[in-house]
């Protein structure tokens, strides 16, 4: 069982309205994504913390259907 | 607080730096785990490796203790740091180094 793009990228947009969203599958299985995602929501919060809050946004899925998600994340400039 | 958590407190309690990852350092079974073995390697940090793969409650009382969702897991004088993107970012900005040796772990490379 993979996961699409875009549910991945709905899933956030749903928890970070304000998201700047970019998905790149890297290896094309559905399983391995890279994610970037910038919103206001990550200012202040450490790097753990912004992460935490992507990862709640996908409910569960990280870690089994979506086994890995190589994350960059930043609050706008 | 359950007793695989307590296990897993004392082991972060216990050890400066702890790895939580799959498969041991000499021997990583995953290329993330594998990729934050290299940087600690390469910055001389001594660490201990825990083995989610030996112990399925600790793979997943790990999660539940860190609030993160999956393997590596690093650990610095008992605070969680990051997985294996984060580990990565901090090495790159040169911030990883400055860490350890902020928290009275030596470094030999300056990283």
């Amino acid at each position: 069982m993979a996961m699409q793009a875009e549910e991945i990228e709905r899933l956030i947009k749903a928890a970070l309205p304000d998201a700047q969203i970019e998905i790149r599958d890297l290896a094309g299985d559905g399983d391995h994504y890279s994610a970037t995602v910038i919103s206001a929501a990550f200012k202040g919060k450490t790097r753990v913390q912004q992460h935490q809050i992507v990862y709640a946004a996908l409910k569960e899925q990280m870690g089994g259907v979506l086994h890995a998600l190589a994350l960059q994340t930043s609050a706008p400039a | 607080m359950s007793d695989i958590h307590e296990q897993i407190r004392q082991e972060v309690a216990s050890n400066d730096v702890v790895l939580f990852m799959k498969g041991t350092p000499n021997a990583p079974m995953c290329g993330f785990s594998g990729q934050v073995v290299q940087i600690l390697d390469y910055l001389g940090v001594p660490y201990k490796g825990v083995n989610v793969l030996a112990d399925d409650e600790i793979r997943q009382g790990i999660k539940d203790f860190s609030n993160w969702p999956t393997i590596p897991q690093l650990y610095v004088k008992g605070e969680f740091v990051g997985g294996c993107d984060i580990i990565r970012e901090m090495f790159q900005a040169g911030e990883l180094g400055s860490h350890f040796t902020e928290n009275g772990i030596p470094v030999r490379q300056s990283a």
